[in-house]
């Protein structure tokens, strides 16, 4: 998986589509992008009215990067054992696989701990606030299709002040990368209890348990009409990076969940699904075109009407095999509701749903091809005077 | 056929006159705006100067033939240069007793009435609590009155149009519209062609429309109800090629020269909202211009992507009311911290909450000025009349790109839907925008990203995509050049100081306040912003026509201040500030100036007259005079 690209070969392999997003771009390295201004004097010579072009990909690195490239300066001030720093050395990690320009990434967020990310990936970044982030990153991957545009976001942040972005991001397919940090509290508030939280969980602001009946942000983001769903683990390097490049290379809103440990206020908070004594009861790692099975084998998902659930051994019915790309939202929604949501059984991990459905920037982008195509360039002058005008002489 | 103009053969005497103010009234779904808009439109292509305003409910479609529903569209022409809409009707078109009701109080006696008699049916009038027909009761006598069966007339010359009855009556603006083209004697070619080209998929529509026009003019043609026309003559207006618009549309393309004449694409953020959503919808036309429009599930998604789209090297712009300025807040602050341009229109509408939608009112200006947390200073701009949105949109932006700033743009109810005569202006013409945008240096450097420009005091703008250059950047303090997290207290108030005198700065860039003061002998000086400046200069011209000395001076940047303000107020015993709102710009006149500034307060959803501000102004030069007398005895 990791020599995938931002072209999507691996969506492209499966159903044929990705490729066909993204036409004959491949590989065209246009430092100016779309809108001519991302070049150093890109805005010099006022242009008047821009020739929108078709969309490109990000451009391609033209050596190597490595590792190093992408670590800041920046004293990280996480606190220490947080699970964050897993995810930032997988997120740098995978940087350099993706072969884009580093000055072509940018990284955005909100507010909360996860969103202090920006400012240690050596590329551009945003860290803005809170909740908002989506929108912040819609403006600029429409405006710009040439960067590789990543959300970094938290269960409060994209789930409770930013819920109504999350979801419109989703349901318009913006060309965005959101990690979602999931650790089931607020850190940097100094833990109250979050949107994802148990019911019944004692916190800070519920000190005799938390009434509130909690998000599944898969579920959630499948009613919004997610293209591109996973759920990983802080822990799991190499599962994390795997569902990470798969998400780099999705064309459109990719949202992955990540399970995050907030040694602090909340940990241990996934144990059940990180120790190894006793993951592979729980954990189901899911494998386009494999049986829905736990890591231990021991059960399966047996069943075809209705919701799904775990049968053991014994059960006669075979095994539901995964299909990531089936077009109805079913399939993953069951899969993203399967986990015990108390005692983590079950829990399904990996990409749940990779889609291909137009994005919205290069729908409007096409918009404005096709007008640049049917009017022409835009003429000011022409603009200004329009039908209707008389003049008056002398004076 | 089409767009032939009708022969003239005009029977009745013509009267000369230098202006008039009619007004058109009628239920909401009546077409009263298009009758006004049309009306305009023949006005204009005339060569009369002239003002509008529309005055419409905020339902879209109030039962019929309630006063709620009513819907009005006044226009001021004339032989010379006006400056407002006109404070009072010499002409009301009332199309029903609702319409006649809402408007009545504000036509002066001696006015001309046109009324609909058809709807004047004892259902409709019980609707609007007149017991009997204001008709027959002697309570219009001393008023003009043409009793016109307008609807039943529009039906008869509709006869061998293959139309039901109700479509039929829909045409009766139409019939209107004639009858009043041929009593100002207007031109009737362009309204024939403006039909043609509206229904041109519908050649029946367009062919009832087009008769009963005909017919509404034929009739004042024939008719003896009408003892004269009238004729106000083309005004002397400067040279040039002239079209007529409205705020709105003047800002949408003031955005757009502004997003040619920088060369960067112009992206608006924005969720519909009265009274800017115009704005979005003209944007929404012109793709073939590099605009993109975003319709965002909120107002801080609209902010929020635009910003997004700044930081890419985009013009970014919002618009929206107030309400949504409300929600905008936080990000504007964001956007201050961030030094990057941003432009936000404030289409002000009447407030608090949700207030009066389609209502006019100057009350944000402090919302514009104070609304964030912390020390958050953002420059504002604000147009005076419909036409100069164009040129407020485009000084907005230079205040933006020069200075990596957000921009309010206060423009108003009053200004968005109003329109005037707009002198074209030549595109060469207009500012040059162009921005650098900042470069790796050349012997390696670091990039600092919050190094400041020393005239400007801006920040460079570093888009992504320039290699070399990549920063993060955010709303936590952050260090003076390096622009890293940074809590130091010396560096925060350093960094405070240091967006202030920025904004400060903007001032070095904007012309000295002009003061209009003919005779260099007033003591009263009137200080306008924004929308009251048809009706302050208005009323300034009563005064002096009466003899009047009143000096008047208008703000086109309200943050900062042009740097000869103070200047200019304390050469002047008194200083009004007419706005409509409870004293925002007299309140930081006061706190800034120490100048005993009085205001002239109204907050009516309506634009001042000028006749009410003559009176204000010459009991201010009264009072003057009495202290005057007082210190020379």
């Amino acid at each position: 998986m990791l020599e995938t690209s931002v072209n999507g070969t691996a969506n492209g392999a499966v159903n044929g589509s990705a490729n066909g997003v993204n036409g004959s771009a491949n590989g065209v390295d246009t430092a100016n992008g779309v809108n001519g201004t991302s070049g150093a004097n890109g805005a010099n010579g006022a242009a008047p009215g821009r020739v929108p072009v078709p969309v490109p990909p990000s451009p391609r690195a033209a050596l190597p990067l490595t590792v190093k490239d992408f670590k800041t300066d920046q004293e990280v001030r996480w606190c220490p054992g947080c699970g964050d720093y897993a995810i930032l050395a997988a997120v740098q990690g995978l940087m350099p696989t993706l072969g884009i320009k580093r000055e072509n990434l940018v990284f955005i967020s909100g507010i909360g701990c996860s969103s202090r990310f920006p400012y240690y990936m050596n590329t551009y970044g945003m860290h803005s606030i809170h909740g908002r982030a989506p929108t912040i990153a819609t403006g600029l991957a429409v405006t710009r299709p040439d960067l590789s545009v990543w959300v970094v976001t938290g269960d409060g942040d994209a789930l409770s002040i930013g819920g109504n972005h999350l979801i419109h991001a989703l349901r318009r397919n913006v060309n965005l990368k959101i990690l979602l940090f999931n650790n089931r509290i607020y850190g940097l508030t100094k833990g109250q209890y979050s949107p994802t939280s148990e019911q019944g969980k004692i916190t800070k602001s519920t000190p005799v348990g938390s009434p509130d009946t909690p998000f599944n942000p898969l579920s959630l983001a499948l009613g919004a009409e997610a293209g591109f769903l996973a759920r990983s683990i802080d822990s799991d390097r190499k599962h994390l990076t795997e569902v990470l490049a798969a998400a780099a290379a999705h064309q459109g809103t990719a949202l992955v969940e990540i399970y995050q440990n907030c040694n602090i206020f909340n940990d241990g908070a996934f144990d059940p699904v990180k120790d190894p004594a006793t993951r592979d009861a729980r954990l189901i790692r899911l494998a386009h075109g494999q049986p829905v099975l736990t890591g231990d084998g021991r059960k399966a998902v047996r069943t075809d009407t209705g919701g799904y659930a775990l049968a053991p051994e014994s059960d006669p019915r075979p095994a539901v095999v995964h299909d990531a790309h089936v077009s109805g939202p079913e399939h993953a929604f069951a899969l993203s509701r399967l986990a015990d949501p108390t005692t983590l059984d079950a829990t399904a991990i990996g990409i749940l749903r990779d889609i291909q459905r137009p994005t919205y920037d290069q729908t409007l982008n096409r918009q404005l091809e096709q007008a640049h195509d049917q009017h022409g360039r835009g003429d000011l002058t022409a603009l200004l005077a329009g039908n209707d005008t008389w003049s008056i002489t002398g004076n | 056929m089409a767009g032939e103009a009708i022969e003239d053969k005009r029977a009745a005497p013509v009267e000369r006159i230098g202006s008039v103010v009619i007004r058109i009234a009628g239920d909401s779904g009546d077409g009263m705006q298009l009758t006004g808009d049309r009306f305009t439109a023949e006005t204009a292509a005339y060569g009369n100067d002239l003002s509008t305003l529309p005055n419409f409910p905020a339902e879209i479609r109030a039962p019929a033939g309630t006063l709620p529903g009513v819907s009005a569209f006044q226009l001021h022409f004339a032989d010379h240069d006006i400056l407002t809409p006109g404070d009072a009707p010499d002409v009301l078109v009332a199309m029903n007793p609702a319409a006649l009701k809402a408007n009545l109080k504000d036509v002066p006696r001696g006015a001309t009435i046109i009324v609909n008699t058809d709807e004047f049916t004892p259902r409709a009038l019980t609707k609007v609590g007149y017991a009997a027909s204001p008709l027959e009761t002697g309570e219009l006598d001393a008023y003009r009155v043409h009793a016109v069966a307008l609807t039943s007339s529009t039906v008869k010359a509709l006869e061998g149009h293959a139309l039901t009855r109700k479509e039929a009556e829909r045409a009766k603006n139409m019939y209107a519209l004639g009858l009043l083209s041929w009593l100002y004697n207007r031109p009737t070619e362009r309204t024939l062609q403006f039909l043609e080209r509206k229904f041109a998929g519908r050649p029946q529509i367009a062919a009832a429309n087009r008769t009963a026009f005909l017919a509404g003019w034929s009739f004042g043609e024939t008719t003896e109800e009408f003892a004269v026309s009238y004729e106000v003559a083309p005004a002397a207006l400067p040279g040039g090629r002239y079209r007529n618009i409205s705020g709105n549309l003047a800002l949408a393309y003031g955005l757009i020269a502004a997003s040619q004449r920088s060369g960067l694409p112009l992206f608006l953020g924005s969720y519909p909202i009265t009274p800017a959503s115009d704005i979005l919808h003209e944007l929404s036309k012109h793709k073939n211009f590099g605009v993109r429009t975003f319709q965002a599930e909120d107002e801080i998604a609209g902010i929020g992507a635009a910003l997004g789209a700044a930081f890419g090297g985009a013009l970014g712009v919002t618009t929206t009311s107030g309400p949504g300025v409300a929600l905008k807040s936080e990000t504007v602050g964001l956007a201050v911290s961030l030094e990057l341009p941003l432009i936000i229109c404030d289409i002000q509408r009447g407030g608090p909450s949700t207030g009066l939608p389609t209502k006019t009112e100057q009350a944000d200006l402090l919302q514009a000025m104070f609304g964030r947390n912390g020390e958050a200073p953002v420059p504002i701009v604000a147009p005076r009349s419909p036409a100069d949105c164009f040129d407020a949109a485009l000084e907005a932006a230079r205040i933006a790109l020069t200075y990596r700033t957000p921009v309010f743009l206060l423009s108003d109810g009053y200004l968005a839907n109003g329109s005037e005569p707009w002198r074209i202006p030549d595109v060469e013409s207009l500012p040059d925008l162009r921005v650098q945008f900042a470069v790796p240096s050349e012997d390696g450097e670091p990039f600092l990203p919050y190094q400041r420009d020393p005239e400007t005091l801006a920040r460079p703008w570093a888009v992504p995509g320039t290699a070399g250059l990549e920063h993060r950047i955010g709303g936590i303090e952050k260090a003076d050049g390096t622009g890293e997290i940074s809590y130091d207290p010396a560096n925060h108030d350093l960094m405070v100081r240091a967006r202030a005198a920025k904004v400060e700065r903007v001032a070095d860039t904007v012309a000295p306040l002009d003061v209009d003061d003919p005779g260099g002998d007033a003591r009263v000086l009137v200080l306008g912003w924004g929308s009251t400046f048809g009706p302050v200069a208005a009323a300034c011209r009563k005064v002096r026509a009466r003899g009047g000395a009143v000096a008047h001076a208008h703000l086109r940047h309200l943050n900062p201040f042009p740097r000869n303000l103070g200047e200019v107020l304390r050469g002047y015993e008194k200083v009004l500030i007419p706005e409509m709102n409870l004293g925002q710009l007299a309140l930081l006149i006061r706190a800034k100036y120490l100048v005993d500034a009085v205001g002239y307060n109204k907050v009516r959803g309506l634009p001042f007259t000028s006749a009410e501000l003559t009176e204000v102004i010459q009991g201010l030069i009264g009072d003057t005079a009495a202290v005057k007398g007082l210190g020379d005895a």
